[in-house]
């Protein structure tokens, strides 16, 4: 008995955290004026927020029915997957000159992003 | 024989790595989906061997159990600062900057996993890799000081991924 509370208890605290960080995302996501900074706040709900509302989920699984793994498969998979999505985001946002441009780096001649002919670069400067 | 086993199995870990997720995604732990999961981590691997011609020789799994701890703690963390930087500072107070680390990692899979970290904790995005794989490309949310935010991912992550994968 006491342990379904703690477990209610426990379930409650997880969704909160949950639902405050995905809210303070989304606001994060409406709030900065510029692509680059806005990629921040999504990369924050996919980690945090997602893994509170997942771990409610597997505590309510385990107290009150039929214990279930996946939502450990689903957490894997999103910190497999969140980087990439947010890397192609940025690729995006060099190519389309929304952010200030990247200082170049030290020791090669460009980033792998900027690294294409010079007629598809003319394409992009063009629009 | 040691032959036999290193054509059978590959990528051992890679095994160990399917069979799990094949038992949890069937949400059953049974003899018959544990033997099922270890044939299609045998078959796996082995079909898709071509591929991935030098796949990295030395990976200490000890080492990097207590680096992914060290994530996770770094997550939570990192999670409550950006927060607070969304709800309480102005737009115009913001520092937003490129950072560029240069790597000493050489091996891909190493690469990726701390660019998979770099972006996973909040602040710091990793954008972009040169086109010869010296350096990466990082855009941090709030720097004062980008120099700091590379030499602390130079120091937490990349030191500790260099052992992991030595």
């Amino acid at each position: 008995m006491t342990l379904e509370i703690l477990a209610t208890v426990a379930i409650a605290f997880c969704l909160l955290i949950g639902a405050i960080f995905s809210l303070v995302g989304s606001i994060g996501l409406l709030k900065f004026n510029d692509s680059m900074t806005r990629l921040h706040a999504p990369t924050k709900v996919g980690t945090v927020g997602v893994g509170a509302l997942l771990l409610a989920s597997l505590i309510h699984a385990y107290t009150f029915g039929e214990g279930s793994m996946h939502e450990v498969l689903i957490m894997a998979f999103l910190f497999v997957t969140a980087p990439i999505s947010a890397n192609f985001i940025a690729k995006v946002n060099i190519h389309r000159r929304s952010c200030v441009s990247p200082p170049s780096p030290p020791r090669d001649d460009t980033w792998s992003t900027l690294n294409v002919p010079q007629a598809d670069l003319e394409i992009v400067e063009s629009k | 024989m040691v032959k036999a086993f290193r054509w059978l199995l590959p990528h051992p870990f890679l095994t160990i790595l399917l069979t799990a997720v094949w038992v949890l995604l069937q949400n059953n732990v049974s003899t018959g989906m544990v033997v099922f999961g270890l044939i299609l981590g045998v078959i796996i691997p082995r079909i898709t061997a071509v591929w991935w011609p030098d796949r990295p020789r030395g990976f200490r799994f000890g080492r990097m159990i207590p680096y992914v701890l060290l994530v996770i703690w770094d997550i939570l963390v990192a999670n409550v600062q950006v927060a607070w930087i969304v709800l309480t500072r102005p737009n115009d107070k913001l520092r937003p900057a490129w950072v560029v680390i240069p790597l000493e990692l050489r091996q891909p899979e190493a690469i990726s996993i701390l660019a998979g970290t770099i972006t996973l904790t909040p602040g710091t995005v990793s954008a972009d890799l040169s086109d010869e794989g010296h350096s990466l490309l990082v855009h941090a949310l709030d720097a004062d000081d980008p120099d700091a935010v590379r030499d602390q991912i130079k120091e937490r992550y990349e030191r500790r991924l260099i052992g992991i994968f030595a």
